[in-house]
């Protein structure tokens, strides 16, 4: 493949900033989705140990990090989540918690829904497509229905509703190898199938293109097509997403406490170089939020097209 | 007969301007004009796009159009559906041209 991502940027990568504080809580996951990054599951056994948690929350005690984002695997599946989240709800920021969404409806997880309530947690559920087939090909039998189960017990609890505070996103991955659509266009069909055909509302739709690497990047060297999913990343290379990327105000904690400067890159293994800080043990603000970004081949995912981030498209 | 159509030309259709640039521009405006989303959904157009690269038999287009419909979460169910509407336009098309050979035959029939 060529040209190289490092090729098709005149400089440097810069952070700009610590918007966005990710907390990635761990690896294990009740599903195992075919689009899956992280390579998540029910037997990986990585997890943030309560001390790092600790540490992570004196960080944004004494930092102005507006957003606080807690990821996994699945979140709620951390034995010290409920309490991490009541911490980082005491904090006043802007947080967010990326669920599965199915979880929401087992026995020992229904609760979880009562805990985001109570804390204005902004609730990212994963669905994948409108269509229950492609979605339960991507993420496991009989999972749609449990998702639409899920928005509407949230829908219930006020999210996702027009008068009221609490947010309800939803994140669309392509089903395939294949780059998603405009967000815009998809945003509109999933509000009008969801309510009409299912009665559920949501606030946003984050389109979010799947990453070449971890489980994802199996199925396409598996199904023959990692070279040409590459060739079209590369082909819808957009300097104006390049200047929006996620990773210029994001950092990404890891389990163990490591700093990458997004999800991706900690399942790549590459963590903040250059001379910043990178654990949070030696967290430093000014260090960090202008540090030099390690890039790779797989940042073609987030400058293709609009853009994609853990908040959808950048550059519409 | 080997290189025609191959997969990888599909990336050169950014440079059919060569030769003819001020054309080829004033191409890439009215195309992304008329693609982008107006009274019609870029669902309707992608649709409309992918029936017209069928029934021009235009493999580039197919695969484009394939993925953007795709990308666009429009179903395979509703692809075989608009794909059926091309084919009973093209079948309809030549049976209207049948006219002309039912007009010679009458005529030239004792």
């Amino acid at each position: 493949m060529s040209p190289s991502f490092a090729d098709r940027v005149s400089s440097p990568l810069m952070a700009e900033a610590i918007g966005i504080f990710q907390v990635n809580l761990g690896y294990r996951c009740n599903l195992a989705c075919r689009h899956c990054h992280v390579n998540a599951g029910p037997l990986r056994t990585e997890m943030m140990p309560k001390e790092v948690m600790e540490q992570c929350l004196r960080i944004l005690e004494s930092h102005p990090i507006p957003a606080i984002d807690i990821t996994g695997g699945s979140p709620e599946m951390h034995p010290h989540i409920r309490w991490f989240i009541t911490e980082c709800a005491a904090l006043k920021r802007r947080l967010l918690v990326r669920t599965n969404g199915a979880i929401l409806l087992e026995k020992d997880y229904e609760s979880f829904i009562d805990l985001y309530t109570d804390n204005q947690v902004e609730v990212v559920v994963s669905l994948p497509h409108l269509d229950p087939y492609v979605t339960n090909r991507q993420r496991g039998d009989g999972v749609f229905p449990k998702l639409i189960e899920a928005i509407r017990r949230l829908n219930a609890r006020g999210y996702g509703q027009a008068d009221s505070d609490l947010i309800l996103d939803l994140v669309h991955n392509p089903g395939g190898a294949y780059l998603p659509g405009s967000q815009a266009a998809l945003e509109a069909l999933y509000r009008h199938t969801l309510l009409h055909n299912h009665g559920v509302t949501f606030n946003h739709l984050f389109c979010i293109t799947n990453m070449p690497i971890g489980r994802y990047r199996d199925y396409l060297w598996k199904t023959d097509n990692y070279e040409e999913y590459m060739a079209a990343l590369v082909n819808a290379f957009n300097p104006a997403a390049l200047g929006k990327v996620m990773c210029k105000t994001t950092l990404s904690v890891a389990w163990d406490g490591r700093l990458y400067d997004c999800d991706f890159n900690q399942m790549l293994g590459l963590p903040v170089c250059h001379g910043a800080p990178s654990h949070v043990s030696g967290f430093n603000l000014d260090e960090l939020a202008h540090r030099r970004i390690a890039t790779g081949n797989h940042c073609f995912g987030c400058t293709a097209g609009t853009g994609s981030s853990c908040q959808g498209e950048v550059a519409a | 007969m080997a290189d025609y159509y191959e997969k990888k030309d599909l990336e050169d259709f950014g440079n059919i301007g060569e030769y003819a640039p001020e054309l080829g521009k004033k191409y890439f405006e009215y195309y992304g004009e008329a693609m982008k989303a107006g009274t019609l959904t870029e669902r309707e157009k992608a649709l409309i796009a992918l029936v017209v690269a069928t029934t021009q038999k235009c493999p580039y287009c197919i695969d484009a159009y394939t993925n953007q419909c795709l990308s666009l979460g429009i179903s395979r169910e509703e692809m075989m559906e608009a794909e059926h509407v091309g084919a009973a336009m093209v079948a309809g098309i030549v049976l209207a041209h049948t006219t002309q050979m039912r007009k010679i035959i009458k005529k030239k029939e004792m």
